[in-house]
């Protein structure tokens, strides 16, 4: 937190660890409240993730800001604060921009208060950076969480309802799997999501590794 | 004002509408602390006290906020509300429980993030209830989400001797039991009315 520490340098990866390596969906598994409830079309999905990664930055940028003047003791609940205006503003702009989305999300809107992903980011990245960095970082995990929504209710309404972004894609003799738009669906499709990536993983994980490890010497 | 009878809200907190298994509320410590049976159910228990005094809270900041017209903080003094009751089980079962406390460790201060707490309180308003219903709305989720929990973590204790191949192993196959859960709590789809 001292000026004195080496920062890393602001390039692409800061924004990039946050929509690949360290995916929030994918791979860290927070805020898995919202992942799961509204991704059951991907219009859903996009307005969510749009929606958190909005308070994402905002946040993050404000607690950079302030990261000097807020007492360790109540930074938990100032960050808490910092987040709940955000969403406060997110609400009433949804509320106002298109109301069937506005319903479509329901409370799901408010809860992004208590999605582990902000907070998470206000703590260990923004409230030790400088703004560059922490509007970076929270744009990149934002557009990680979006990709992983988006890949989520891509899925979901397919399946589930054969249209994609509303689009129909099978044609008329299609038989919808209603059960991918009701809640077991989105336990399912995520699971089988993560059973994909630890497959690629596995496969693709040990070359990566010593690529590295090599370039590091 | 709802005209619910207090029966078919408990109903429907308790099982139709299970916060963990058709809300997905509160997925975070439901996937975290469902490993072990003994530890389950006292967050499960936890979580319930937080959310009776939360929404109690609830009730009064949400009535005293309509009085002098300032609806927009409601979420904002709804969330620095279960903060402190947060503290407050916190504080009390470092006293009376110390190895319970320690137990729970991290998961504990989570609750406050625990979105079914903040759903409870936001639910009750969306849906009008007075004070006797939501006493007993949040009672019942909060019964639910213990249920939830509890049932989790006896299946993963028996999945721990099952032979699973290693690319299945951890949050997938705990989604996947999850969604089978789920599956079975949409039997109850009819008990209550619908949503």
């Amino acid at each position: 937190m001292t000026p004195a520490e080496k920062l890393p340098p602001l390039d692409f990866d800061t924004f990039l660890s946050g929509v690949w390596r360290e995916n929030p969906v994918l791979v860290m598994l927070l805020g898995m409240c919202p992942t799961l409830a509204v991704t059951n079309s991907a219009i859903n999905a996009f307005a969510m993730g749009t929606a958190t990664t909005f308070v994402l930055v905002g946040s993050g940028a404000l607690v950079s800001l302030l990261r000097r003047l807020v007492p360790g003791t109540v930074r938990i609940a100032t960050y808490i604060v910092i987040i709940a205006s955000f969403v406060t503003v997110v609400d009433y702009l949804i509320q106002a921009v298109s109301l069937a989305l506005y319903a479509a999300l329901g409370a799901f809107i408010q809860l992004i208060v208590v999605n582990c992903i902000i907070l998470g980011r206000a703590e260990a990245y923004a409230s030790k950076r400088p703004l560059g960095h922490a509007i970076v970082n929270a744009a990149g995990v934002g557009t990680g969480f979006t990709l992983g929504l988006l890949l989520l209710g891509s899925v979901r309404e397919i399946l589930g309802a054969g249209t994609l972004f509303g689009l129909p894609l099978f044609g008329e003799q299609f038989q919808p799997w209603v059960v991918m738009l009701l809640p077991p669906g989105g336990f399912f499709v995520l699971g089988m999501w993560l059973l994909v990536f630890s497959w690629l993983r596995e496969h693709s994980g040990k070359p990566r590794a010593e690529a590295r490890h090599i370039h590091g010497h | 004002m709802a005209t619910e009878s207090l029966a078919t809200i408990a109903l429907n907190a308790l099982l139709v509408n299970n916060f963990v298994f058709s809300l997905f509320l509160g997925l975070c410590p439901f996937l975290g602390v469902s490993g072990r049976l003994n530890t389950s159910w006292p967050m499960g228990l936890a979580t319930m006290l937080v959310m009776f005094v939360s929404s109690v809270c609830a009730f009064a900041i949400n009535w005293l906020l309509t009085v002098v017209q300032l609806e927009f903080l409601r979420l904002i003094c709804y969330i620095a509300v279960i903060a402190s009751a947060v503290q407050l089980v916190e504080m009390s079962l470092k006293k009376f429980s110390p190895t319970l406390f320690r137990a729970l460790g991290i998961y504990l201060p989570l609750i406050t993030t625990n979105c079914a707490i903040l759903g409870v309180a936001l639910f009750q308003t969306a849906k009008e209830y007075d004070f006797v219903q939501s006493m007993v709305y949040s009672l019942a989720a909060g019964a639910g989400f213990t249920l939830a929990l509890v049932l989790m973590a006896g299946l993963r204790e028996r999945l721990e001797l099952a032979s699973v191949p290693k690319v299945a192993q951890g949050a997938a196959l705990t989604l996947m039991l999850a969604g089978t859960l789920s599956l079975a709590f949409m039997g109850f789809a009819g008990l209550g009315g619908a949503e």
